[in-house]
């Protein structure tokens, strides 16, 4: 990390204002131009094929009729996409989840893709492809899917993380645990133990613009990539690494993006059409359908956990242990080990263990999905911990403060903590008028805490100063959550300008050097350091640019609000030079005037969350509506407070969606039974309250203005908030997310007849 | 001589200690020293380990000082959504 990212102390402008954002008119009149909207002459339709067996071996592919087909330009199986993985088994599983190779592992797998004149004629090709499968028995359940007598899905997996090897293959692809303490002698001193098993069901991250890309590859070898994604740079390094191609060669241009929440850091269908464009000679569009995006893209884990505390009857935690269970899709991740490390990361534990096993199922491969992991995890817990506070009669927020993490506390995943937050949300949470405020009939009120890592990386900027004065940034992480206004900002505080005077774009990926994805919370931590950076490196060439102009030494120069200022006696009679005064002289001072930054960001710092919510239960329908919510967060500086809000409301809203409503259904034929908004229900506006955020601003010391990533946090207390206050408005704990209608009633009925 | 404590998927690559002690100055020297002495850490170290170093993670900054007394924690790196 460079030494100018250091936080200092300042006060300021421009960051902690609320502009409109730049990409807003466009936006809400259809100007905005995302994945679908790119077209090109000469373009070709493209469509895939996809298995409707959730696991076969594929025995044949006639492609034959379809490529006979009058209209249809190039039709593509594995056989034109050959393995050039080079032994890297995580970039293999991309490119077999792009297009099957030997067998289909889940309803909706690709199996072969055409490219057409038009969507009729692509349409048609697609039914005469003939394929011959040979069946297998399937596996969606997470737990079944660790028996011993599950199907079991590839033959060379033997678990990983356990002592010794199993000498059998299994669907458990890896073990991970996480502790430290003694767990048996915390139990013993316990005075209260509670144990229960929860389970998750598997959601989408629910993003409204489906996947969509336009690809176009030249004979000479070179390739251009428009699509929707939240990192065009990954993008290319990994089709280019598929496609045999030099990443100079491919040149991948970032769509606006209709939400993405981690979906959109895997590539789907981009290796396919890149494929397609190669052998038909002409670009290819492929769009996903709404049913597509359901069956074969990025659903989060369904999960199954056990969580058993103990505690002291003065209210002291005494052990904590977990199982988790994480379905992975058909190849291995990493998702039951991160819900392993961030399930007890809120508090602080003498005695504690948790052991993720990650579990591979006949369904798509799991993604990202925005704290990828943790709201599951953090579900289990919360609602254990919130049920010990009642058994021995503590307040709910006391009992957590009682026990939660601090400076100085060895973190659940290993590490100690430094400063950190999850200490001011709660006492915040406990001042909230939203703690005290009277409760209705059939109405119940939950909380809980959230925890997630946020990191930095890669980034790397362009700042030009325009001939009249105004600035133009350009950056290489997507603007997700209203990026480009923030890095605005920024440039604005440190330049000394009006926000308007700046203009931040996303480059494509000739433009710049590598960035990373926006993804774990990055987007603007890590990038707005570049900013600065950039922005300083052009302040001192503008500072010489005026020297020059005086004809005095740079170092009588100094930088105020937005002008070079000649300090010293003889000097005092020079005007200040703004900076549309300094670049009218750029020709002759030097040339352009720019600040480049190439950099990693690192120390983003961890990240706590409380939520409060209010729900009211219908308990003859066991419909549920939340009534009221709250996000407290600490968001270090909160650069632009709309857009940080936002995110912590955001996050509720999805975080609701997950606990009462959204799950994937599969039939006992393996296929998923509501693949479309109309049966897998996401929240509407009228589904959800006004949610109240409150921003802590608890500064980052790795960031030169204490930014902190804020925007995935804000996911991981509602499954388990809501669960709390269902639990209390219904007097039944509620062990099964989501809880819907038919579930919620069911829970009562069994509570009764026990 | 720094006590780098390491993640339980990372412990079969250095004999099933939960630590090993290792003198370096910067991520990169221990990453070097890491793979010098146990060469099946070379796996982990290609395709990525972060570094808590008092309790804030660095996945890439390899130029990043280790403190005298810093509590050194080798974690799995991150995936975020």
């Amino acid at each position: 990390m460079n030494s100018d990212v250091k936080l200092t102390s300042q006060t300021f402008k421009a960051v902690g204002t609320r502009p409109i954002r730049p990409d807003g008119i466009d936006k809400v009149t259809g100007r905005a131009r995302y994945g679908a909207d790119f077209n090109l002459p000469g373009q070709l339709v493209g469509l895939i094929l996809r298995s409707v067996h959730p696991h076969a071996t594929i025995k044949k592919i006639d492609t034959a009729k379809a490529q006979a087909l009058p209209g249809v330009k190039a039709v593509v199986t594995a056989a034109d996409l050959p393995d050039l993985t080079d032994g890297d088994k995580d970039l293999l599983a991309v490119l077999e989840n792009s297009m099957a190779r030997k067998k289909v592992y889940y309803d909706g797998h690709a199996v072969a893709a055409v490219a057409a004149i038009d969507a009729k004629t692509a349409k048609a090709a697609l039914k005469l492809i003939e394929v011959e499968y040979r069946l297998h028995k399937h596996v969606t359940d997470v737990d079944e899917a660790m028996t011993a007598k599950a199907p079991v899905l590839h033959k060379d997996c033997f678990t990983k993380g356990v002592k010794p090897t199993p000498d059998k293959p299994s669907n458990i692809a890896n073990v991970s645990e996480f502790g430290h303490g003694n767990i048996k002698k915390g139990f013993k001193q316990a005075d209260l133990i509670i144990e229960r098993t929860f389970r998750t069901e598997q959601t989408h991250q629910g993003y409204i613009e489906p996947h969509a890309c336009v690809a176009s590859v030249s004979p000479d070898g070179t390739g251009e990539l428009w699509v929707c994604t939240q990192g065009h740079f990954v993008f290319r390094q990994q089709c280019a690494l598929l496609m045999g191609m030099d990443e100079a060669k491919l040149r991948v241009t970032a769509s606006e993006i209709g939400g993405g929440f981690g979906g959109k850091t895997h590539l789907w269908l981009e290796p396919v059409a890149l494929a397609l464009s190669r052998k038909a000679n002409r670009p290819v569009k492929l769009v996903m359908t709404r049913e597509e995006v359901f069956r074969a893209s990025g659903p989060t884990s369904a999960t199954s956990i056990d969580v058993k505390i103990g505690v002291s009857k003065e209210g002291d935690i005494t052990a904590a242990e977990a199982h988790l269970r994480y379905s992975s899709g058909p190849w291995e991740g990493s998702w039951a080990m991160l819900g392993a490390m961030t399930a007890f990361a809120c508090y602080d534990l003498e005695n504690v263990r948790t052991v993720g096993s990650e579990v591979l199922v006949n369904r798509p491969k799991t993604t990202a999905y925005r704290a990828p992991s943790a709201p599951m995890a953090a579900f289990a817990v919360e609602s254990v911990v919130d049920e010990l506070a009642a058994k021995i009669g503590m307040d709910p927020v006391v009992f957590r403060i009682r026990n939660s993490a601090k400076e100085g506390t060895q973190s659940s995943y290993g590490p100690v903590y430094g400063p950190i937050g999850i200490g001011a949300t709660l006492e915040a949470a406990k001042n909230h008028p939203h703690m005290s405020a009277p409760l209705g009939e059939n109405q119940g009120r939950g909380m809980a805490c959230g925890f997630w890592f946020n990191f930095g990386g890669q980034a790397c900027t362009d700042l030009n100063i325009n001939s009249d004065g105004s600035v133009s940034l350009t950056v290489g992480t997507i603007d997700v959550g209203g990026a480009r206004a923030s890095l605005s900002l920024v440039v604005a505080e440190e330049l000394g300008i009006d926000y308007s005077q700046v203009r931040t774009v996303i480059g494509d990926t000739a433009t710049l050097g590598y960035n990373e994805m926006t993804d774990g919370s990055r987007g603007t931590f890590a990038t707005s350091i570049a900013a600065i950076q950039s922005a300083r490196k052009a302040i001192e060439e503008m500072k010489k640019r005026a020297a020059q102009h005086w004809d005095m030494p740079v170092e009588d120069v100094v930088w105020e609000e937005g002008h070079a200022i000649a300090k010293g006696k003889s000097k005092k009679n020079r005007p200040p030079m703004s900076i549309a005064d300094i670049a009218s002289q750029a020709a002759k001072t030097g040339g352009p005037i720019a600040g480049h930054t190439e950099m990693v960001a690192d120390g983003a710092g961890v990240s706590f969350a409380t939520h409060i919510c209010d729900v009211e239960l219908d308990p003859e329908t066991g419909l549920t509506r939340v009534i009221r919510y709250t996000v407290i967060q600490d968001a270090g500086k909160a650069v632009h407070p709309t857009y940080v809000e936002g995110q912590f409301q955001g996050g509720a809203a999805q975080g609701i969606g997950w606990a009462l409503n959204e799950e994937y259904v599969y039939g006992e034929n393996g296929r998923l039974q509501n693949p479309g908004f109309l049966d897998y229900r996401i929240p509407v506006c009228s589904d959800l309250p006004m949610i109240d955020t409150q921003i802590l601003e608890i500064p980052n010391p790795n960031h030169p203005y204490g930014v902190r990533g804020v925007g995935e946090t804000s996911i991981v207390p509602p499954l388990a908030a809501i669960a709390n206050a269902v639990s209390n408005a219904s007097g039944v704990r509620m062990t099964h997310v989501p809880m819907s209608p038919p579930r919620i009633l069911q829970a009562l009925e069994d509570a009764t007849t026990t | 001589m720094a006590i780098i404590h390491l993640w339980g998927g990372l412990r079969p690559a250095v004999g099933d200690a939960e630590s090993v002690d290792i003198n370096a100055t910067t991520i990169r020297e221990l990453m070097t020293k890491l793979e010098e002495r146990y060469p099946l850490m070379s796996r982990h170290i290609e395709t990525g380990i972060a570094v808590s170093i008092n309790g804030t993670i660095y996945q890439d900054s390899w130029a990043q000082t280790l403190p005298a007394e810093a509590e050194i924690y080798l974690l799995p790196r991150i995936q975020g959504g």
